[in-house]
């Protein structure tokens, strides 16, 4: 009991990373119809960036933290512009493709910059964490949820409280609308490629501490990741955070009871397993096409 | 071979094709021969080997993502089943070359069938993630399933078949194959099958309508796709006799990806063009291969460049030069009159509707609404904006599934197939906003239409042809047959959708606003077409705005306000009646909320 209590701790922590990097997937998603393949290199290059400004230039951690979030909001605008931005009045096939590419480009660009070894980052405390009852807490694990909670809060409040979260609603429902009313649809979808640029960087840098800081993180969390969204139920933010939540769990007690080496395999599994059985996910999806 | 590839039409090929094959295979047979004759190194020949079964495997994408607009980013996976059959297959179980180059690649449509299965129903994204995943999961396997793919040490010493043995001969060999599987490719394109598979890419829902089964013809892309993929990749494993898990990894799944996007997605000449060329080009950049990652950050900005400034590819720009300098074909006017059956003898009844329901939510845009429309004459549904005629169009047609009630196409039960089994049963449609194949010609578009399974015409080219060329004759549009329908003005579109839907010589043709943009001489044309398709006995319903128009062409009228019907009848007395005339100039509706 207490080792399930353990891994469910474990698999929530690593869920909520999931479900941080799903929600820029859901955003970009529902501003622009597109899903953006280059999401995970975002939690990348983030906590790449993290290494530098921390352990090779030695700043101290939230400063180097702020550093990094400021270099993914420039990123993500650059990257809407480079990427999307010139494709907009194209079918979706293109964009992705173009996603792909850019994603292919961020992780190799970093490969051929930093060579291939992984790095290791430590974390936010010094401590490595704490007992409550039977389960064993690890601060970074801790300190993702709290930060996962926090900024969902946060979102919630943005898209229903204030005028900016309504004009990016409105964009992402009906653009040739909102851009009607006034609305600035550029604007609106440059904000949020630099919002999802800034929360995948935080996902990366919160989750380096857990695994290697390495080239190849970038993919695994974004498949996670959409894997998360599709169980959701693609395109709805409370289903990201549920699906990735879930994924965390599922991959953590298929590590601990299958089989380690086919870890990454699990959530796959049960993303096709989701699509035959029940393709429009958990909460139902928003994908219809119109006649 | 470039000259009767720009040929887009059936009935070009033929002619064409007369010099073009002897000069394809003397092509081939002269690249066979220099393939055993040149000496060469082993460099070489490595080189050759890797440009020719590669290319095999981009054939794949050019079915998918070219013919059919479907995305695979697993192409590594299927290559490296085919590739794995071979080697394992030869070397721990001692089958026969052929033997295993068959198993792979029936293991690479298998599994190319389940996946294209599982997903294709949905978005294109979810095939896109989920052919990562699969290729992740391949990937995995190989690696970890020790036992048997001996795990990251690969396969050593694969054999090749007795008589192709020698290196120079097993190259021939594989550029023969090349040659066979892309001339089958490039004629895929002009069959039933690739012209579904392009309709399908330029608009999903319109090849629905038209007879097409969307959801087959997307996974028969997909599995074909695949199989080319494992043919390729067991002919590389007996080129290179040795095979490790990092050749079929995501990365060289994008490098297909690359291949075809940098040779043009449309033909299989791009297919080869770009292989070649990404095979060739690192060879002499490889100084790149030096620093890890730059050789593949170079690749995925080449594709960002690529989908920004090139979308048709190398090819596609040359072919857009070669075009310019081609000889206008004047096509003679020699169509037939265009036959139309009006779904044969049956009873005085085309379509019967009981109790038609459509709830969005808690809207109900279409409510318990009957309607029996009689063979051989115009029937008009009307109703102010927003009464639900388009939705109770879309439910008729099978783009949304009723809530409630019954449809019955000549007395057959249709409430719950899907469009392109409705379309099948007799239903032609026109769309409010036109959805033609856009990167298709005049000619092309009516051939999916004249194609409906179980017509007349369904499995004779000829009678096919003759059958399409009159269907544009008879829209007055039979001159512009071979030219690309983007290109139409409006009006034209228009027709070139009315054509294409009577060309299926449907019982029941479903108008939805034909005049919906049209100017007053386009008007006056819509209006005498009307009458001639309604003389030669095909019964119509129509939606339309234009009261002059219905009035003109109309027998029987049925009025729809708030998704109810409010009237039924003959057109004159339907337009006296005193809810219509409420309905359609503002008084309080006397109609029940």
């Amino acid at each position: 009991m207490d080792l399930v209590l353990q891994l469910l701790f474990t698999g929530i922590g690593i869920g909520s990373v999931y479900a941080l990097v799903a929600l820029g997937f859901v955003l970009i998603f529902r501003a622009t119809n597109v899903v953006n393949f280059a999401q995970g290199e975002f939690s990348m290059v983030a906590a790449f960036l993290m290494v530098v400004f921390s352990l090779k230039i030695g700043l101290p951690y939230w400063i180097a933290f702020v550093l990094a979030l400021v270099c993914m909001a420039c990123l993500g605008a650059v990257f809407n512009l480079a990427v999307y931005y010139p494709l907009r009045h194209r079918t979706y096939l293109p964009v992705i493709i173009s996603t792909i590419g850019a994603s292919i480009f961020m992780a190799n660009t970093t490969l051929a910059i930093h060579g291939p070894e992984p790095e290791v980052l430590s974390g936010w405390f010094d401590t490595p964490g704490f007992m409550l009852g039977p389960v064993y807490l690890d601060n970074q694990y801790v300190l993702i949820i709290v930060v996962t909670a926090l900024l969902v809060v946060l979102q919630y409040w943005f898209f229903e409280h204030t005028l900016l979260g309504k004009k990016l609603q409105a964009t992402s429902q009906d653009k040739e609308m909102a851009s009607l009313l006034g609305i600035p649809v550029a604007v609106m979808i440059m904000i949020t490629f630099v919002y999802s640029a800034v929360i995948g960087g935080i996902a990366g840098i919160l989750v380096a501490p857990v695994l290697f800081v390495s080239i190849g993180m970038g993919a695994t969390i974004a498949l996670k990741a959409f894997a998360a969204t599709i169980i959701g139920g693609f395109g709805d933010v409370t289903g990201a955070i549920i699906g990735g939540l879930a994924l965390g769990v599922i991959e953590t007690f298929g590590a601990a009871y299958i089989s380690v080496p086919y870890k990454d395999g699990f959530a796959f599994l049960v993303l096709i397993a989701f699509l035959i059985f029940r393709p429009q996910g958990i909460f139902g999806e928003r994908v219809a096409e119109k006649a | 071979m470039s000259t009767s590839e720009t040929s887009a039409t059936a009935g070009d090929v033929r002619p064409r094709l007369r010099w073009g094959v002897p000069a394809f295979v003397l092509l081939v047979l002269a690249a066979m021969v220099l393939a055993v004759a040149v000496p060469k190194t082993g460099y070489i020949l490595n080189i050759s080997l890797q440009a020719t079964t590669y290319a095999i495997a981009v054939l794949g994408l050019t079915i998918v993502l070219g013919l059919c607009g479907q995305i695979n980013l697993a192409q590594a996976a299927f290559f490296g089943l085919g590739a794995y059959a071979v080697g394992i297959g030869q070397t721990e179980y001692g089958l026969n070359f052929w033997v295993c180059l068959l198993v792979g690649t029936g293991m690479a449509a298998g599994f190319g069938a389940l996946l294209g299965a599982s997903t294709l129903r949905l978005g294109g994204h979810y095939l896109a993630m989920v052919t990562i995943s699969f290729q992740q999961i391949v990937t995995l396997v190989l690696i970890n399933w020790i036992p048997v793919t001996k795990g990251p040490d690969g396969v050593r010493a694969i054999p090749r078949p007795g008589f192709l043995a020698d290196g120079s001969s097993y190259l021939a060999f594989c550029i023969a194959m090349l040659a066979g599987l892309g001339f089958l490719v490039w004629r895929l394109r002009d069959t039933r099958l690739g012209r579904a598979m392009r309709a399908v890419r330029d608009n999903e829902l319109a090849a629905g309508v038209a007879g097409i089964d969307v959801y087959r013809t997307k996974v028969t892309a997909f599995a074909l796709s695949a199989i080319l993929g494992g043919i390729g990749g067991g002919l590389f494993a007996g080129g290179f006799a040795y095979v490790s898990p990092d050749q079929f990894s995501f990365a060289e799944s994008v490098v297909f990806l690359t291949m075809v996007l940098l040779g043009g997605v449309a033909s299989p000449i791009g297919a080869v063009i770009g292989t070649g060329l990404l095979i060739l080009i690192p060879e002499w950049l490889r100084f790149l291969k030096s620093i890890p990652g730059l050789y593949l950050a170079i690749y995925g900005a080449a594709v960002i460049l690529i989908v920004l400034f090139m979308p048709d590819g190398i090819w596609g720009y040359l072919r857009g030069q070669l075009d310019r300098f081609k000889r206008a074909v004047l096509p003679s006017r020699t169509a037939a009159t265009l036959a139309l059956s009006g779904g044969g003898e049956g009873t005085d009844t085309v379509m019967e509707v009981r109790g038609l329901s459509k709830h969005f939510g808690g809207l109900k845009a279409v409510d318990e609404v009957d309607l029996t429309i009689k063979r051989g004459g115009v029937h008009a549904l009307i109703g102010p904006n927003g009464s639900g005629k388009t939705t109770t169009l879309n439910v008729l047609s099978g783009l949304y599934r009723a809530t409630a009630g019954t449809i019955k196409l000549n007395g057959q039960d249709v409430t719950d197939l899907p469009p392109h089994a409705r379309t099948k049963a007799g239903l032609g449609r026109t769309f409010q906003n036109i959805r033609l194949w856009r990167s298709m010609t005049a000619l092309e578009n009516v051939m999916v239409g004249a194609e409906r399974p179980g017509s007349a015409v369904d499995n004779d080219p000829a009678a096919l042809l003759a059958r399409a060329r009159a269907a544009l004759a008879f829209v007055d549009l039979e001159d512009r047959a071979d030219e690309v329908v983007a290109n139409f003005s409006y009006g034209h579109q228009r027709a070139v959708e009315i054509a294409r839907a009577l060309a299926g010589d449907p019982a029941l043709l479903l108008l939805d606003e034909p005049g919906a943009g049209l100017n007053s001489s386009e008007k006056v044309e819509l209006r005498n077409l009307l009458k001639r398709i309604s003389a030669r006995g095909l019964t119509i319903l129509i939606i339309d705005h234009d009261m002059t128009l219905v009035s003109e062409v109309a027998q029987h009228i049925t009025v729809l306000n708030f998704g109810r019907r409010i009237a039924n009848g003959y057109s004159a007395d339907v337009l006296k009646h005193p809810d219509v005339i409420a309905a359609y100039l503002g008084t309080t509706p006397d109609v029940p909320a």
